[in-house]
């Protein structure tokens, strides 16, 4: 159940909220929307979803047109909206009941879902009560099942995390993991570890453009560059910057060294290297021929933190640094 | 703009069991039995009148400003708290879901009324009663408060304020109330248009037992009318 978007634009009277953004989410994928806040995440879902029609450009869902079948597209697609919005004065077998009949479903396969719905989700101690008595935690847990009780093909979820704690966190995502196994599923987020943790695929906008698309990994490679190396060696020598340096540097994978002593016969190095190159049992072994004592050694490689940082990066938010913090 | 009887249902359920789940539906049904009985054993003690017509003339002034209460969180709620942006991803038309939530405040203002035929049969129980006119005066009432629904309903689409909602809608339904209170001002070509378009005019034709189809055409366009700028404010979100 594939999804294309192509082109697709959509403007708040004079402005862009999203600018010709064309993407596709391959059928069983699980497809991270990355973006600060405001920066289009939740409009291109919101069209996606068939809430709002785009200023121009296209979504099909299945090779169906969203704007042609707007209704055949809603079935297919399950939507947990962001901030979860949510019935408080009904129940939770009340609301997921009252989701599986707007969706047309027959009494019996209604029946089966809700029972399935409850037990996935782990809301069987809280079928019965008031949503608006709930934790956020389960009220997130019913907005899933809401978002899955008519079993959809293609699974939309806005910032699915949002305001839960960590335990939740983990919970939630691996809910999604676990249901979006057999689904095409695209969440948004503006936390990192939630893409690496659950995603195939990222796809990071910034001002309603897209400015990257891949695999974790694959951004992780494309955007650092290079790595860091830091060795702290205990080593008597009256001139490290001869006697130590130059062997540390020797090594050809070494971009670039630099060297600092720390205090008595202890020396820091700090190495940059081409990506992927790991040197660290070289210089072990280098060290243990030498005699030098290792107290420390760690490599650093750019993270999708800061990828997504680098890309995401916006004059304002230079200037957001430079100002005076509030008390 | 099509519409399928198997999705209204379950926003019309939905709607009707809420308004039955908080105090709404009591309150209303109270206010009614209540304020329509006052006048009614007024006129039955103190003035040995044993009549329904004082219960038909305060009913539409108790429906302006119940109605627009029972119709006020509609849509203006689902706004507020972000629900339309469920239910207008579901597989439903815009009129699918207009027509749900019009038809259970309707339905809840005619359960409302039900009560009320503890007086017809209180006063046809003590004497003779002309039964045309509380035919005419029961299906003028049920008309008028589709009426008032579909504007109250309109009302609440234009804001996620309950409250604005409330009296934006008492507002529009006075406006129709008192249209043809205010002939006296206007010259004689305009008062007639004026008249036809109160909807008192029509509701006290019915009430007399003579059913017209003008009126009936009255009605039912206005509250179509109603329901369809209702559909249009709820489309907004296209524009």
């Amino acid at each position: 159940m594939a999804i294309t978007v192509s082109n697709l634009t959509k403007l708040y009277g004079e402005e862009k909220a999203i600018d010709d953004i064309s993407f596709e989410v391959k059928s069983g994928e699980i497809l991270g929307f990355l973006g600060p806040n405001g920066a289009g995440k939740t409009t291109t879902m919101k069209i996606i979803t068939c809430y709002m029609p785009p200023s121009s450009g296209s979504v099909t869902v299945d090779n169906l047109n969203i704007s042609d079948h707007s209704l055949a597209v809603r079935k297919k697609i399950g939507y947990l909206p962001e901030l979860n919005p949510l019935y408080l004065d009904m129940n939770v077998v009340e609301y997921l009941d009252y989701a599986a009949h707007l969706h047309g479903m027959e009494k019996s396969r209604i029946n089966h879902q809700l029972k399935e719905m409850i037990e996935v989700c782990g809301l069987h101690d809280v079928r019965h009560k008031d949503i608006g008595e709930l934790s956020k935690g389960f009220r997130q847990r019913v907005g899933l099942a809401q978002a899955m009780i008519h079993d959809p093909d293609v699974l939309i979820l806005d910032e699915p995390t949002s305001g839960l704690d960590p335990n939740q966190i983990i919970e939630i995502r691996n809910l999604i993991r676990h249901l979006g196994r057999a689904k095409t599923v695209i969440l948004s987020t503006h936390i990192l570890p939630e893409v690496q943790a659950t995603c195939d695929r990222v796809v990071i906008i910034n001002e309603g453009k897209i400015v990257a698309d891949g695999t974790p990994n694959q951004l992780q490679q494309d955007f650092q560059g290079s790595e860091l190396l830091t060795i702290e060696l205990k080593a008597s020598s009256s001139n490290p910057m001869e006697d130590l340096f130059p062997k540390i540097k020797s090594h050809h994978e070494v971009l670039s060294a630099e060297y600092q002593p720390i205090g008595n016969e202890m020396h820091r190095f700090t190495v940059k290297l081409n990506q992927g190159n790991d040197i660290r049992e070289k210089i072990f072994r280098q060290a243990v021929a030498e005699g030098w004592v290792i107290l420390e050694m760690h490599r650093r490689v750019t993270s999708l933190e800061e990828v997504f940082h680098k890309l995401t990066m916006t004059p304002a938010d230079d200037d957001g640094e430079k100002s005076p913090s509030v008390n | 703009m099509t519409s399928n009887l198997k999705n209204v249902k379950p926003i019309f359920l939905k709607e009707l069991r809420s308004y039955f789940n908080s105090a709404v539906a009591y309150v209303v049904i109270v206010v009614f039995l209540v304020i329509v009985g006052w006048f009614f054993t007024s006129d039955l003690f103190l003035m040995n009148i044993a009549s329904l017509r004082m219960m038909f003339e305060i009913i539409p002034a108790v429906f302006l400003f119940v109605i627009p209460a029972i119709t006020m969180r509609l849509l203006s709620e689902e706004k507020k708290s972000g629900t339309i942006e469920l239910l207008t991803t579901k597989p439903l038309t815009d009129v699918e879901i207009i027509a749900g939530k019009f038809l259970a405040a309707w339905a809840l203002v005619g359960i409302a009324l039900l009560p009320t035929l503890l007086y017809y049969i209180t006063i046809a129980s003590l004497g003779n009663i002309d039964n045309g006119p509380v035919i005419g005066g029961y299906l003028g009432l049920l008309l008028m408060a589709g009426v008032y629904v579909a504007i109250g309903l309109f009302a609440s689409s234009l804001t996620e304020n309950q409250v604005v909602a409330f009296i934006l809608g008492f507002v529009f339904v006075f406006a129709l109330y008192m249209l043809d209170k205010i002939l006296f001002y206007l010259p004689g070509w305009l008062a007639s248009i004026v008249e036809f378009l109160g909807i008192d005019y029509h509701l006290s034709n019915i009430a007399r037992g003579v059913i017209d189809t003008r009126d009936i055409i009255y009605f039912l366009s206005a509250l179509l009318f109603s329901l369809y700028v209702s559909v249009l404010s709820l489309q907004r979100r296209n524009w």
